[in-house]
């Protein structure tokens, strides 16, 4: 077997909710991968010195309190900044407050560069898929 | 048994002698250091003197042992990835063998960076980076940047297990001195300095003293163990868990305001005492060692001056005394004098005071750059607090060290800049302090005994700092 890839896992900005996280880095070990959880309240520059040191290739980032797009705003660029061209970056979680149009949500958060974005309520298989295939594992 | 116990220091050759079996003080002195000479005239004065006190010692010593921090001490370049992890790490490493850190250095080694490390004539290189399995690109580029340089300083890998072997191949083809060890990070902010740590001592031990010339004293010093930060702080370590029979102190902090720079030992976990703080970033060492090169109150009194401000100590001054006349320009005149006249010891009333303003000052700066700090954040949810580094509210035990203090009328005084001021809610210093003054200068004579003779060494400690 291949070495496992790193992966970085946490709730960005002052978002307490730790549920989902802790669920996130269970399924993901479990599904091969070694996780890097930085938890609650991370801040970018956390999500980004974590990928540097442990050449991660993938950080999942979740927010759950409804201040998703403040606080992912710059994520992309800081990364290229530092160095992480080819990171895959995923965004999950209930991203904005209230009942907006998901397509459109979705769109703000491709547009600023995470390769995958996720809608309230979904179960980690999904991502699990698209991480493999995204770095071209066998399933 | 008798042990006789030195600390070679830039300046005073100390020697402690020791009953063992009573762990009591027989004697001490202290002579002029004569490291550009031959050490051993110093070295001699020293012993000397205190056979004129107390009779023949030399010749009854059952071992005699040393520390040193002359020729500079243990100087040593840190060199890790990203700042606020396996650079940390590193420099923590360093620091807890003792050793002056001259400088740190972060990501991909530049040629300009490479000439200011040989510049810097550094006595070790400790190079890390990467967690085990993480980045081994730098680590890599690193090694191959000093491979080709002209430095002849024994390296020390402690990085990315992943990356060792190449990294080792590629400096061992340059011809250079190197050692192996393991990560000083082995999982992202999980510290492992403990491996680093020996190595450096064992280095120090093997290499470092040769070079400095410490190994021809054969005649009055059996061995040097190691540098005279490290002896203090296996001292602190000792005094804070006990000898395994009787209970320490539990945690406290060791303080020496020095000269050229202001050093602070924390023995203590650092957890948060509050409800409702998360911890953040890399976990901070137990045995926590930092040294403040611009915080010294001789040859450092005008870079102190500078990093702290006038007003700063102005107001101490006022907090001391309301009464005391403080002149414009005159604190800031004697400050600058103080440089000048490095061994002065200040007799007058005035001197005194503005001494202890500014040893206060640099206790305070000098602590909160040790203690970790909170920051506030607020959600939607209401306030949350975030802890970086350690958390000494509740550390209450406060020992002051080193010459300068050991001399002052009033250390007590100088300590109390430790403590947290009223009002002030992001930085974690002690909230109280009980304060105590190495008068005998036990600290390192204890160190140099704590692993072979811990009892001993422990009751030294509880017998000879003295609260003040
Ligand atoms: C429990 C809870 C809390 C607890 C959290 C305790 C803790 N330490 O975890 C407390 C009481 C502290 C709390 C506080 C707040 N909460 Co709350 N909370 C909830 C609640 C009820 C459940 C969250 C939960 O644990 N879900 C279970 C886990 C398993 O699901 P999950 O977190 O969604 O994660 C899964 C998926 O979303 C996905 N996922 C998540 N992240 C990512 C990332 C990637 C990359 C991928 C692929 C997938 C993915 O995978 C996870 C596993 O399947 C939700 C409502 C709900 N039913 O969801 C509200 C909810 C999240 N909270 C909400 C709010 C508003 C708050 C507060 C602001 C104020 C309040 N009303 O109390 C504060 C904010 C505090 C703060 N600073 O963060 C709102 C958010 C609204 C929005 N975003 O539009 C919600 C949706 C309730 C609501 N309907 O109003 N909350």
């Amino acid at each position: 077997m291949a070495e496992k890839r790193t992966i970085i896992l946490g709730v960005i900005g002052a978002d307490v909710h730790a549920v989902g996280n802790k669920i996130l880095e269970y399924t993901f070990s479990k599904a091969g991968f070694n996780v890097v959880n930085i938890g609650v309240l991370s801040s970018q520059k956390d999500f980004i010195e974590a990928a540097i040191e442990t050449d991660a290739v993938a950080i999942l980032v979740s927010s759950l309190y409804g201040h998703g797009e403040l606080d992912c705003q710059g994520f992309r660029d800081r990364c290229i900044e530092a160095g992480l061209d080819n990171i895959l970056l995923y965004v999950g979680g209930n991203l904005v407050i209230g009942k907006q149009n998901w397509e459109e949500v979705k769109e703000r958060f491709l547009n600023m560069g995470f390769d995958r974005v996720y809608p309230p309520g979904t179960l980690p298989d999904e991502p699990i898929r698209d991480l493999k295939n995204d770095l071209g594992l066998p399933d | 048994m008798i042990a006789l116990l030195f600390d070679i220091g830039s300046t005073f050759t100390k020697v402690t002698a020791v009953d063992c079996d009573e762990a009591k003080l027989l004697g001490r002195s202290a002579a002029p250091t004569t490291i550009n000479t031959d050490v051993n005239e110093g070295l001699k004065q020293a012993v000397t003197q205190l056979e004129d006190q107390i009779g023949v010692i030399a010749d009854r010593a059952d071992f005699k042992l040393a520390c040193s921090s002359a020729a500079g001490g243990l100087k040593m370049v840190a060199v890790g990835l990203v700042p606020g992890l396996t650079a940390q790490a590193a420099q923590w490493a360093a620091l807890g063998a003792g050793a002056k850190v001259l400088q740190t250095f972060v990501f991909k080694l530049t040629k300009q960076e490479i000439d200011k490390i040989s510049e810097l004539d550094a006595d070790i290189i400790l190079l890390a980076g990467g967690t085990d399995g993480g980045n081994s690109d730098t680590i890599l580029h690193n090694a191959r940047m000093l491979a080709r340089s002209l430095l002849d300083v024994p390296i020390i890998i402690a990085g990315n297990k992943a990356a060792q072997d190449e990294v080792s191949k590629i400096l061992q083809a340059a011809g250079k001195d190197l050692r192996i060890t393991d990560n000083v990070m082995p999982q992202l902010e999980e510290l492992n300095i403990e491996p680093a740590r020996e190595t450096i001592r064992a280095l120090f031990l093997e290499r470092i003293i040769h070079a400095k010339g410490l190994d021809t004293m054969q005649r009055f010093v059996d061995r040097v163990v190691m540098p005279t930060p490290s002896a203090v702080m296996d001292a602190a370590q000792l005094l804070a868990q006990g000898d395994g029979k009787d209970k320490g102190w539990g945690e406290l902090l060791v303080i020496d305001v020095g000269g050229a720079t202001t050093d602070v030992h924390s023995m203590a976990t650092g957890d948060p005492t509050s409800s409702g703080v998360v911890l953040k970033g890399l976990v901070e060492p137990w045995k926590k060692r930092t040294v403040e090169g611009d915080l010294g109150i001789r040859y450092s009194a005008a870079s102190l001056f500078a990093a702290v401000g006038e007003a700063f100590l102005l107001q101490i001054g006022k907090e001391l005394n309301p009464n005391f006349p403080i002149a414009d320009g005159n604190l800031e005149d004697f400050i600058l004098s103080l440089g000048r006249v490095p061994s002065e010891i200040y007799t007058t009333e005035k001197e005194i005071f503005f001494e202890t303003i500014i040893g206060r000052a640099a206790v305070t700066a000098a602590m909160n750059r040790h203690a970790g700090r909170l920051e506030q954040i607020f959600t939607p949810h209401g306030e949350v607090f975030l802890q970086r580094g350690k958390d000494l509210s509740q550390v209450k035990k406060i020992i002051g060290t080193g010459g300068i203090l050991v001399h002052h009328q009033s250390p007590q005084d100088i300590l109390a800049g430790a403590i947290r001021p009223s009002g002030e809610k992001t930085l974690l210093t002690p909230l109280a302090g009980e304060f105590f003054l190495d008068k005998e200068y036990i600290m390192a004579a204890a160190g140099l005994l704590a692993k072979e003779m811990p009892k001993t060494a422990f009751n030294l400690l509880n017998r000879y700092l003295v609260a003040v």
